[in-house]
């Protein structure tokens, strides 16, 4: 315990892990104490990009495997709050807060047109203080840190939700819907820390893991494990739980939408699998036979949710469903529980991630343009705004996983996966889903292109200021088609250290820093 | 009876627990539902500080001689502090909760003029209705 003082000159490249989480923090209450309209957004998108150089240099150090720890204060874990960054978390890192850098300048022109002038200055704040909770959530190696951050994040989503409300009053009652179900959620994960410590006595995950490892299995530790799947479930939208996120998306202003629905969710997964393979053992879930609970729910969910966006007239809410359906992909390759359905999760949490975003700003410039996102009101736009429009047709081709899309290495390796395990059935379920996503990317299509255009909407294509975010997102959807080496290796690092269980947790570090 | 008596809070937890969600789960009124919201939080800071307790343990607190100096008397058993500790964290994280909740239904009455989950249900439920007769296509909506 007597930790000596030790004074190492320490460079800036040692405090990139809380530097990650440090900068968009102070961003936030330093937008409100300027408080100028101005300087708003240059701040969050300063902080946004350094965010995102932190997680491109900590990516580069962990991506062949290995961790980096750093002990928040000097406080050597597990007493101290540990921030511990792996190939896993890195991956995660990069895709949140390179989504939020690439969202901003498309939000400000759209903000500006969906937003009260007078709401901009706390919009921006609120933005960065919902960034620092998705980064804290996957940055950090301390159980109770996730709850914390966890709830930074929760807190300005549901502000950030009820900021449509402007444009559509049930923005309102999804924000409160969702804030009560949220809360349930980080409750029920709240429980589950609690009766892990009760029977471990630590709050560091490593050090948890270890503790459970040697302590066996009992009742306690496995009440502890159910509430925290169902409690992360309902923050991932897991599919029965997924009644808030429709409501949210939809009525949220779109670049709200384009930044949730590409970061929120993923962050949930991914504190799933780091629960679920890093603190439990893997061999524990099996026992418990989550992976069976798990994998039936995701294929309901690829089918339900993808046969409800089929029928729907809203672009935005067919989006909305089409991610619950995409969340069974994740979850599916959580429940093959082999190398290729891990990677297959890992690899499609951030291919998905950067397609979603694509689509939905691309939503954005339509509502920009149109005022809306029913089908016939956008009908035909695809012609005045081709750019916009070729966007739409990327990102669903990627949602769909052709060949040459981001979506199609995710499906590939997801379908590898099913062939791992012996289960071929799986891979025809799969390909029958994407058959599903088929149908509902081509109704788009088919109104965007094949009607005359809405007489009533401005044609003209959408402002730079967005189709520079909504194209440099559509080039990474084609980008990450046939460059993989990127995603699926990082992917492929992260599963094996997580498969390898808390084993995969107790290495050495490759550097520790005080 | 032991059994019982034995764990008389974490009963009270898990009593308190369920009558927070019950009341969220049951009431339509958004008020009300806060308010359940607020007892189901509370019975996990219960569940927490049961969990600091120590049997025959004190006040986590060193004493000190006159000097200042701390006395440690390795005999003594202290409670654990921790758990305290966290749940000061998540109290404040209950109250950031409940003033967001609490200001969405200031909105939400102002919007809809009233409260009560029925209307809004209704009322949305309306404009849905509406929007799929005008955008044609009804298949969509609530699912």
């Amino acid at each position: 315990m007597s930790s000596e003082a030790q004074h190492v000159a320490l460079s800036l490249q040692d405090h990139l892990p809380v530097l990650q989480v440090l900068i968009p923090f102070l961003a936030g209450p330093l937008i409100v104490l300027l408080g100028s309209r101005t300087l708003a957004w240059p701040v969050a998108f300063i902080a946004s990009f350094a965010a995102f150089v932190c997680s491109g240099l900590l990516l580069s150090q962990v991506m062949n495997g290995g961790f980096i720890s750093y002990h928040i204060g000097g406080w050597a874990p597990p007493l101290g709050i540990e921030y511990r960054v792996d190939a896993a978390n890195a991956l995660v890192l990069l895709l949140i807060s390179g989504i939020s850098t690439v969202v901003l300048p498309f939000a400000k022109p759209s903000v500006a047109d969906e937003i009260p002038q007078r709401h901009h200055t706390l919009f921006y704040a609120t933005f960065m203080l919902c960034l620092t909770g998705l980064l804290g959530v996957v940055i950090t190696g301390d159980a109770f840190n996730v709850f914390v951050f966890l709830e930074i994040s929760s807190l300005s989503t549901y502000v950030l939700v009820a900021k449509g409300a402007s444009k559509d009053r049930r923005a309102l009652s999804a924000a409160y819907d969702y804030l009560i179900m949220g809360t349930i959620g980080a409750t029920f994960f709240v429980i589950g820390l609690g009766l892990l410590y009760m029977a471990t006595g630590t709050l560091n995950m490593a050090d948890m893991a270890d503790r459970i490892a040697a302590l066996g299995t009992n009742r306690t530790v496995q009440a502890g494990f159910a509430f925290i799947i169902i409690g992360m479930g309902l923050k991932a939208a897991m599919f029965p739980l997924h009644h808030w996120l429709p409501n949210a998306y939809n009525y949220a202003p779109s670049a709200v939408t384009a930044f949730l629905a590409a970061t929120a969710t993923k962050a949930a997964i991914y504190v799933m699998l780091r629960f679920m393979f890093s603190v439990f053992q893997p061999d524990f879930v099996l026992d418990m036979g989550a992976t069976w609970i798990i994998g039936l729910l995701a294929v309901i969910a690829m089918f339900v949710a993808s046969f409800i966006a089929v029928f729907q007239n809203n672009f935005k809410r067919m989006l909305a469903y089409s991610s619950i359906a995409q969340i069974g992909y994740m979850l599916l390759g959580i429940s093959m529980f082999n190398l290729n359905g891990l990677t297959a999760t890992m690899v499609h949490l951030f291919n998905h991630g950067i397609t979603k975003a694509a689509l939905f700003m691309a939503v954005g410039a339509l509502v920009l343009r149109t005022g809306t996102t029913f089908y016939d009101r956008i009908a035909g736009m695809g012609r005045v705004m081709p750019f916009t429009g070729a966007a739409v047709v990327v990102g669903g081709l990627s949602l769909i996983g052709v060949p040459g899309t981001a979506g199609f290495i995710s499906k590939w390796v997801l379908v590898q996966a099913a062939f791992d395990n012996g289960w071929w059935w799986m891979a025809l379920a799969i390909m029958a889903s994407s058959l599903l996503a088929v149908i509902y990317v081509w109704r788009i299509v088919e109104a965007l292109y094949l009607h005359a255009p809405n007489p009533e909407a401005e044609h003209q294509e959408a402002p730079l200021m967005m189709l520079g975010p909504i194209w440099i997102m559509a080039g990474a959807c084609v980008w990450f088609g046939f460059d993989t080496e990127l995603t699926l290796g990082t992917a492929r690092t992260a599963a094996e250290a997580l498969l390898a269980g808390s084993a995969g947790m107790a290495e050495i570090p490759t550097a520790a820093m005080h | 009876m032991e059994f019982i008596l034995g764990h008389l809070n974490y009963w009270f937890v898990i009593v308190l627990m369920m009558t927070g969600l019950y009341i969220v789960i049951s009431r339509g009124n958004l008020v009300k539902k806060i308010v359940g919201l607020n007892v189901f939080q509370v019975s996990v800071f219960m569940l927490y500080i049961s969990i600091g307790k120590v049997t025959g343990g004190t006040a986590p607190i060193f004493p000190t001689d006159l000097q200042g100096k701390i006395q440690i008397d390795p005999t003594i058993v202290y409670s654990n502090p921790l758990p305290h500790v966290l749940i000061l964290t998540a109290i404040v994280v209950g109250i950031a909760t409940t003033s967001l909740g609490l200001a969405l239904i200031v909105r939400i009455r102002e919007e809809y003029n009233t409260i009560e989950e029925q209307d809004i249900l209704d009322q949305d439920a309306a404009t849905a209705h509406a929007e799929n007769l005008a955008h044609g296509d009804a298949m969509g909506g609530r699912a």
